[in-house]
């Protein structure tokens, strides 16, 4: 086993695909929170017609099946599809935006149902104290930042490991939409199960690595 | 002074990462000058072979642009083609290919080399495949024996052979559409992973020799029971797998490549580099995993339905 793990790491195309790998999901992660924390504070602290719906549909997101994700993707990117011309498809651009589509609903739901959970005297609280709308749904949102964090850190789970998507549409082109689940699946299509497991390894220590970095920043703002 | 080089930061940051980004394929830097890049849809045993990996650089250099190989099965390679996604297709499937040219997407198909398809099987050979002196034969021995099958079921070229293979034995495991028996196992996977299943199962399969080759030490339950030592030793002509180069027509897809794709199908059929085709493989297997079509007879192009 250590043979094939130092096989695995020897390897320089190694280096391509963990640094594709982290640039892909990091994207991704940055513009579903960017888009979800926002909304899912949103629909947490308003009340409106259809809310109901919203959730139900934030929630049914947060099971979408990646391949299908992908597969939606490829048809909306290929050149004979509506945004062919934008010339994503068997890119890490198109990667990026397929993993942002199965991140975004985890970081909203999540997000949302943290938001909704904080204790509705502290609002009543804030308010009283003469806090505008604004001021009241960062107090709510500072509040909730735990499981605000554990909603970025399910999304980040959610599209490091998937492969149905990023395979789509991105092709597993060597050097350029390789990453570390799409390569996983070479070595086992090929049965080489040792370097497919050895690449299993580098993979849980990246998002080792990534939820400590995570928990690091959720630990110093308390 | 602090706040110049404060704001100097991200720019580093910016530069940095965009440097990471730029591709490391060691082509010559053209300032400003974006390699173009040709879009190549093949099978994933071809690209499993490492032909292309040993191929493409030569002609990556000629025409100074980047060659994408996408490896998928038969039937999505096709269907890339048909969404003008890819510029050129390298696959194995000839009638489908006739088809896919027929369809209008494609002015032609070219020949370009072929190998053949093996039927591996357990060591203790329980339906005597071994004795077998057509595939045709082999096969209906399996289904008389009943003996447990693994079939790709992916409608993949080698798929497609196994199907043409049970129809001319004239005894198919079931009808189109229904479940097989028992011992037909239709996994609709790849070929190494078919391999591996049929190792698992100790069941007969049908093969490319190359995946084959490729594989073998990890195939402990599986042997070489029908096809002969090397391709020229294939005792069954039918048995022959043929690949095609078919660039794609600019008038059908505008977004394709056309001149680029066209070139590269030049390069392959040029006498170079059918003959580095035709010696790929015989330093690593003791025998090549490939003949060039130009080696029979001169590459005329002309579609081969068989």
């Amino acid at each position: 086993m250590i043979d094939n793990i130092l096989r695995a790491l020897g390897d320089p195309a190694l280096m391509a695909v963990v640094s594709l790998t982290l640039r892909v999901t990091g994207s991704a992660l940055l513009i579903a929170t960017a888009l979800g924390v926002p909304i899912g504070a949103l629909v947490g602290l308003s009340r409106f017609p259809g809310r109901r719906l919203v959730t139900l549909v934030l929630y049914t997101g947060m099971g979408l099946p990646p391949v299908v994700v992908g597969l939606v993707v490829y048809v909306l990117l290929s050149r004979s599809g509506p945004f062919g011309p934008l010339g994503w498809l068997f890119t890490p651009s198109a990667m990026v935006a397929a993993q942002t589509i199965i991140a975004f609903p985890l970081v909203a739901a999540l997000t949302m149902s943290a938001v909704d959970g904080v204790d509705q005297d502290l609002r009543l609280q804030v308010r009283a104290l003469g806090a505008t709308r604004w001021q009241t749904g960062w107090t709510v949102l500072r509040e909730a930042r735990i499981g605000v964090t554990a909603s970025i850190v399910a999304a980040f789970g959610g599209i490091i490991s998937e492969v149905g998507a990023v395979m789509l549409v991105g092709g597993n082109i060597e050097g350029h939409t390789r990453v570390l689940t799409t390569a996983i699946v070479l070595s086992t299509r090929q049965g080489d199960f040792a370097l497919a497991m050895a690449l299993g390894l580098v993979l849980l220590l990246l998002a080792l690595g990534a939820n400590a970095a995570l928990l690091q920043l959720q630990g110093r703002s308390r | 002074m602090r706040a110049a080089r404060l704001r100097s930061l991200p720019c580093i940051v910016g530069i940095a990462l965009a440097a990471q980004g730029v591709s490391a394929r060691g082509l010559p830097s053209q300032a400003a000058n974006q390699p173009s890049v040709l879009r190549l849809a093949t099978t994933t045993s071809t690209a499993d072979t490492g032909l292309l990996g040993a191929l493409l650089p030569d002609f990556e250099k000629q025409c100074a642009c980047r060659v994408d190989v996408i490896a998928v099965g038969t039937g999505q390679a096709l269907e890339l083609g048909r969404r003008g996604d890819v510029d050129v297709l390298l696959v194995h499937a000839p009638e489908q290919e006739a088809a896919f040219v027929a369809e209008g997407h494609a002015a032609r198909r070219y020949d370009v080399m072929y190998n053949d398809f093996v039927i591996v099987g357990p060591g203790g050979d329980p339906a005597g495949v071994k004795s077998a002196s057509t595939a045709n034969e082999a096969f209906r021995r399996v289904a008389a024996a009943a003996a447990p099958f693994a079939s790709r079921g992916d409608k993949s070229g080698t798929h497609t052979k196994e199907l043409a293979i049970w129809k001319s034995a004239g005894t198919w495991p079931g009808a189109a559409g229904a479940a097989g028996p028992g011992w037909y196992l239709s996994i609709g996977q790849g070929m190494g992973e078919s391999l591996t299943f049929a190792n698992e199962k100790q069941a007969y399969a049908l093969t490319d020799r190359a995946t084959w080759l490729s594989m073998q030490a990890r195939l402990p339950n599986l042997g070489l029971l029908f096809g002969g030592a090397s391709i020229a030793a294939n005792p069954d002509r039918d048995l022959r797998n043929q690949y095609g180069v078919i660039p794609l027509s600019q008038a059908r897809h505008t977004s394709v490549n056309g001149p680029l794709a066209q070139r590269f199908a030049n390069w392959l059929l040029a006498k170079p580099t059918q003959q580095r085709i035709a010696a790929f493989g015989r330093d690593r297997y003791g025998q090549s995993l490939f003949c060039a079509d130009s080696d029979d007879d001169k590459s005329t192009g002309v579609v081969r339905v068989r």
